[in-house]
């Protein structure tokens, strides 16, 4: 077995240091290589944008984005990495790891506990899910942010801003009030990770619920010459786009409408 | 501990409303059973023409009494909740017409049964109420005598807090340099141990203002090794009194709390202001840090914890003379203190 590449993301330098002569220590016996070292989740998720990664150990408490979210973005990659929760003091979250069968170290971090943990994950890791069901215990809501590449760069769009997701070709293109973003998410994984926030109203079309003003005839369903019942579409606020409801969708969406 | 605050301020005046016993409590029950048997035997004797007739004169008016007093208080503990809500003086009137109607109820149901008692059934709501009022006088009487002892406990206590989070985050760091800078590790670890002795001894006295700030610039020199550059911190001391004296372990929790909400979640450096004054008989105490627009919702509790603790002890120590504010402008939080200038005895 090849030596685990591992991410290491703790907004403080002394911390990182700790952690990297622990690693150094037992190396004789577990050979890692820490590939990125980064000072907090949008650092990392930057920095490993085309970096593979085993394991991430993961400081919780760390400015622009915190462990917990960046665990849930690391959860989202192909292949996910294992995550390794470090922590200081905060008992609410190390509940949820339990609870979850999640791993988490406590600072200050000894070599033998470091050991342990990885020689778990090294046997079997958790999956995805269970970290995913960590997070939503911890911080529930789902994401605050989605990543978006454009052309090599990472952007991150607040889940706050976005309108509607639409999947197109190979891609889901998320709509803000200013432009559009792509994800490279399915669009059935996130209706499932924010089902409160989005509702689906089409095969390829998720909206967010408080961005829908109402809904008027749709008059671009000439192509179905076939069809006789009227096609309904739902006007947005702050944009002009009009977003057709499928007829599968539609008494659903009306039930939603009409409360 | 959400009601920590208004507790407080109902024991630091003495002359304050009186207090409430708990009826839920045994040691209550017992002390008022006993006053009220008392309170019988007392009335019987005044009334009695011989010896003779007393055992069986207390009997009697014990079988009116003791079920009265019981259903009474049994009313009382199962109100608890909306008496501890009401205002004292509107508890206490609640007690005393709660005593009188139980008293009058028991009266006239018990008293046709035997013919030697001839007061008419509402004399008895009289004495009930009376005896009600004698009681919670009393109890306020005892709860006082008892406050000293209580208001020192609770000083220490409140004064042996630290947050977890910033001890073992630093632990990590004095292990995290330890390799590469031993002497940065060594110096870090006296700090440490200075803090916690001064955490840790008995703080129920006033301390010096330079005494205060030798242990917060200790502090700070810990919370640099953990954040490097990204903590910059702005002192003016310049026209402060270092003899003024102030609560033990005042500006530390302060300044511990302007790092933890202000400098931690920031992602580049930010500034803690600290400002020292002195404006004629008054200490003016001023600590800023920079607020972030989002997502400082979360931590609010804990500010506000060490916030009311800190304003509690300037009132157990200062009374009124003290005053502690928050206010929110131009993305700074700012705390400020203002006490009376009291001089330490030596310098």
């Amino acid at each position: 077995m090849t030596a685990p590449r591992l991410l290491i993301v703790d907004d403080e330098a002394p911390a990182r240091a700790r952690l990297r002569n622990l690693l150094d220590d037992i190396a004789g016996e577990l050979p890692t290589s820490v590939v990125v070292e980064a000072a907090d989740g949008i650092d990392a998720l930057e920095k490993i944008d085309d970096v593979a990664i085993d394991v991430a150990l993961v400081d919780i408490r760390m400015p622009r984005m915190d462990g917990i979210e960046l665990a849930r973005h690391l959860s989202s990659r192909d292949p996910a990495p294992a995550v390794i929760f470090v922590t200081a003091y905060d008992q609410y979250a190390v509940k949820a790891f339990e609870l979850s069968a999640v791993d988490y170290l406590l600072k200050p971090v000894k070599a033998v506990r470091l050991a342990d943990a990885l020689r778990k994950l090294a046997r079997s890791s958790p999956p995805a899910a269970a970290i995913k069901a960590a997070a939503e215990t911890i911080q529930p809501g789902g994401r605050r942010q989605l990543r978006s590449l454009e052309r090599g760069k990472v952007l991150l769009v607040p889940v706050a801003d976005i309108l509607y997701l639409k999947a197109e070709l190979k891609y889901v293109t998320a709509r803000t009030r200013e432009r559009e973003f792509l994800l490279e998410e399915s669009l059935a994984q996130l209706e499932g990770e924010f089902a409160a926030r989005f509702l689906r109203i089409h095969r390829n079309c998720l909206v967010a619920r408080d961005a829908i003003a109402g809904f008027e005839r749709d008059h671009e369903t000439a192509d179905e010459p076939e069809s006789t019942e009227p096609r309904w579409a739902l006007i947005l606020r702050d944009i002009d786009d009009r977003l057709p409801v499928s007829r599968r969708q539609w008494p659903q969406v009306k039930a939603i409408l009409n409360q | 501990m959400a009601s920590i605050g208004e507790n407080g301020l109902a024991s630091l005046f003495p002359a304050g409303s009186p207090r409430l016993p708990d009826f839920r409590n045994l040691g209550t029950w017992l002390r008022v059973l006993l006053a009220v048997n008392a309170m019988a035997l007392v009335a019987v004797l005044v009334r009695a023409r011989g010896w003779a007739g007393v055992p069986a004169e207390f009997a009697q008016l014990a079988a009116v009494v003791e079920p009265a007093t019981l259903c009474g208080l049994l009313l009382l503990g199962a109100m608890r909740s909306r008496l501890v809500a009401m205002s004292t003086a509107m508890a206490a009137a609640v007690v005393v017409v709660i005593a009188a109607l139980a008293g009058m109820v028991f009266a006239a149901l018990l008293m046709p049964l035997n013919p030697i008692q001839s007061q008419p059934w509402w004399h008895a709501g009289f004495w009930a109420a009376l005896a009600a009022g004698i009681l919670l006088a009393w109890f306020d009487l005892a709860a006082r005598a008892h406050a000293p002892a209580v208001t020192e406990a609770r000083l220490m206590a409140l004064t042996a807090r630290i947050r977890p989070h910033f001890l073992f985050n630093s632990l990590n760091a004095v292990l995290g340099v330890m390799r590469a800078d031993p002497r940065r590790a060594e110096q870090a670890l006296e700090e440490l141990a200075e803090l916690f002795r001064v955490l840790m001894q008995d703080n129920r006295e006033l301390v010096p203002l330079s005494a205060e700030i030798a242990l917060a610039r200790q502090y700070l020199d810990l919370e640099r090794l953990r954040l490097g550059d990204r903590l910059q911190v702005r002192w003016e001391i310049a026209t402060c009194p270092p003899d003024a004296l102030v609560p033990p372990l005042m500006l530390q929790p302060l300044i511990e709390n302007a790092v933890y909400h202000g400098i931690e979640p920031l992602a580049g450096a930010g500034e803690v202001t600290i400002v020292l004054s002195r404006r004629q008989e008054r200490v003016l105490i001023d600590i800023a840090n920079p607020v972030l627009e989002a997502g400082q919702g979360g931590h609010q509790a804990g500010n506000r914890m060490a916030l009311a603790n800190i304003r509690e002890r300037l009132l157990l120590f200062f009374d009124l003379e003290a005053s502690l504010a928050t206010d929110l402008a131009d993305g700074r939080y700012r705390v400020r203190i203002e006490l009376p200038y009291r001089r330490g005895a030596s310098s």
